[in-house]
């Protein structure tokens, strides 16, 4: 079988990245480290739950991808939009869903963001600016490009972000969207998250061409950036905000990563050569992020210690949570009253303070 | 009041609503300046700015993936499939993102889909379709189906106001055939079934273009006819209290029969109502078939005036 080749860290940058720092004060390299810290606890912890029994159904997580979700979602303002898909639990992070809630989201508790009606990660909080993702990909692309849409309908100076993998790529929605962001010069960035499988199957198996080479077809750039590089990967998106915001229309981001573990729990991911994944374990996101944070002199350690104390008390009271009633089963398909548009979240980063 | 065909009411409610409502606006293939395949449309553009009426590239999906983004922010989308056929390419949007998003996490999701419906006129299999019955089986879709210009205008105003997904199924063969009065300004109808004419030896249940068969099959009998109006919700009181009333029914779909929406009708009346029949309940409805292109064929499939009248003597004999 093909071997994918994933391009070494740094090989295609986007412009900027050696600016990141600068816009970056320690404070924010620091907010970065954590929410990562706090996706990989937060999935640890749900996955030994999963594996004790107690989490129902599937387990999907974004073990070695911290640095999409996070460092793409830093760059996001108040009153922008975000779409995440499953492996981007860090944007739910950042945005300021608590990890208690999302905890109980995977045991399917009545505290859970959407009180056991969905689980794993596909949830999303309206209070926050966060729309909840479906299961067929990339459908949320042309949910962002509407956001996106409505925003310029409007007058607005606001974006929409959304995520979408190397799979999805080759169904119609990414099309659809992509062309209509193009025709209509739309504020949407899409920060395609090239893991190297979709599922089983290989890049080589997914496409002929690399599809951060289509964003040029559709009238917006494409640059490819390194996913395991949470500064980088907000740098990319931070330049690709200010475009949007300026009318100047969307841009489609690559960040390349690597899938660490199977698509699911289930998943032994036998068919990933061993010497891949070798490859990337030396190229770990949050490692990389914690030799810079130690660099400033914090103690990582410390932040370390901290994050796992927050999330095992998340979990404690995640598990002391109660289940849904079976009563509610049926209640809430349809809404009521006046409609309530997404609301603002949080948005850490220095710049925006 | 002023006389206005179905298709002139369904224009004037996108009119009243863009006027009253900046979050309302108009998208689809050809609806700018060309004023839409039927010309629902027409002069809206010239009015509202090709922002808010707003031709957008060729793709269903996208359409209702995009009005799914924008009602989440604040706007109220109304999108039109060129004709209900093409809602297929958006199937999966509205399915699956649309309905869903409500009950999964609480986020409202305002948004019309027009869809230019039904045969009679040589449309052939992919501009005569009826595809209600997929919408009422996907939870928190909302399904209306108008047969007059009154209830046309008050029920897309009503679609417009609400804040879920309503797929807004417009006949095409009521467009220009059908003519009444509508009340000026804006009103809304409720989603509920309407009685279009009082009788009491039997009751014909019909939507959209069969409300008028139906009524013309019935002409000198007593017989009552029910207008659904609604499909989702569905008027289940109204159903159940004529029936209890004549005793006897007949629901016609113009939509292929296995799972229509008058199946629906006939499982409420057969678990609710089975005391109150005094007959089998008797249904008319297109054969499982592709709609045909060539005249004869097409006629020999979509419920005919002949056909209803023969169901309802059958009926009225039994």
């Amino acid at each position: 079988m093909d071997v994918p080749s994933p391009r070494p860290a740094g090989s295609a940058v986007a412009d900027g990245h050696a600016d990141a720092p600068a816009r970056l004060l320690p404070a924010d390299r620091v907010e970065l480290l954590r929410r990562m810290l706090l996706m990989r606890a937060i999935e640890a912890r749900a996955l030994a739950l999963y594996k004790q029994g107690r989490v129902p159904g599937s387990f999907y997580d974004g073990f070695g991808q911290e640095a999409v979700s996070v460092g793409a979602a830093f760059a996001m303002g108040p009153r922008d939009r975000l779409c995440p898909l499953h492996r981007d639990l860090g944007a739910h992070l950042v945005r300021g869903v608590e990890p208690a809630r999302i905890l109980a989201q995977y045991l399917g508790r009545a505290t859970g963001v959407t009180g056991g009606r969905d689980g794993n990660v596909h949830f999303g909080d309206p209070a926050v600016g966060v729309m909840g993702m479906v299961s067929m990909l990339p459908d949320m692309m042309c949910v962002a490009t509407g956001m996106a849409m409505a925003f310029k309908l409007r007058g607005e100076a606001r974006v929409a972000l959304t995520w979408c993998g190397d799979g999805a790529t080759s169904r119609g929605d990414f099309h659809e969207a992509m062309n209509w962001a193009g025709v209509q010069r739309l504020p949407v960035v899409f920060v395609l998250e090239n893991n190297q499988f979709a599922y089983s199957t290989p890049l080589a198996k997914q496409f002929a061409v690399d599809p951060v080479e289509r964003a040029a077809v559709y009238g917006f750039p494409g640059v490819t950036v390194d996913g395991n590089d949470a500064e980088a990967v907000f740098e990319a998106v931070r330049v690709a905000r200010e475009r949007a915001r300026a009318g100047e229309g969307p841009t489609l981001v690559e960040a390349v990563t690597m899938r660490m573990h199977g698509h699911a729990a289930h998943d032994d991911m036998r068919y990933v050569p061993p010497e891949l994944l070798a490859a990337w374990s030396e190229r770990d996101p949050i490692e990389r992020q914690e030799r810079r944070v130690a660099a400033l002199g914090e103690d990582v350690e410390a932040l370390r210690a901290s994050v796992d104390e927050e999330v095992e008390a998340a979990a404690a009271e995640a598990l002391a949570a109660p289940m849904p009633d079976p009563a509610d089963a049926t209640r809430g398909v349809f809404a009521t009253g006046e409609a309530q548009p997404l609301g603002d979240g949080r948005a850490p980063w220095s710049g925006f303070a | 009041m002023a006389a206005m065909t179905y298709l002139e009411a369904i224009s004037d409610a996108l009119r009243e609503e863009l006027r009253a409502d900046p979050r309302v606006f108009v998208m689809g293939e050809d609806v700018g300046a060309f004023g839409g395949a039927f010309k629902v449309t027409d002069g809206l553009a010239e009015e509202f700015g090709e922002a808010r009426v707003m031709d957008t590239p060729l793709a269903e999906s996208a359409i209702v993936g995009a009005a799914v983004g924008a009602a989440v922010v604040g706007m109220r989308p109304v999108c039109e499939m060129q004709f209900a056929d093409f809602v297929a390419c958006g199937f999966d949007q509205l399915v699956n993102v649309a309905g869903k998003t409500h009950y999964r996490f609480g986020l409202a999701v305002p948004l019309v889909v027009r869809l230019p419906s039904g045969g009679g006129f040589s449309g052939g299999p992919f501009h005569s379709q009826n595809p209600e019955a997929w919408f009422m089986h996907a939870p928190g879709i909302k399904v209306l189906a108008p047969s007059t210009p009154e209830d046309a205008k008050g029920l897309l105003t009503a679609a417009i106001r609400d804040p879920n997904p309503v797929v807004f199924l417009e006949h095409k063969h009521l467009y220009r055939r059908v003519r009444g009065e509508v009340p000026a300004g804006t009103y809304e109808t409720p989603m509920s079934a309407r009685v279009a004419r009082v009788g009491s030896d039997l009751t014909v249940i019909a939507y959209g273009a069969m409300v008028h068969a139906a009524l013309e099959a019935t002409e000198g009998m007593d017989v009552e006819v029910l207008d659904l109006r609604s499909l989702v919700p569905l008027d289940e009181q109204a159903i159940l209290a004529s029936v209890a009333k004549t005793s006897k029914v007949l629901i016609v779909d113009e939509a292929n029969e296995t799972c229509a929406a008058g199946a629906q009708v006939a499982a409420l009346i057969a678990e609710r109502a089975f005391e109150q029949l005094d007959g089998p309940i008797r249904r008319v409805a297109t054969p499982d078939v592709p709609i045909p292109f060539s005249p004869p064929l097409e006629q020999a499939v979509l419920p005919s005036v002949e056909r209803i009248r023969d169901a309802c003597r059958d009926l009225l004999d039994y």
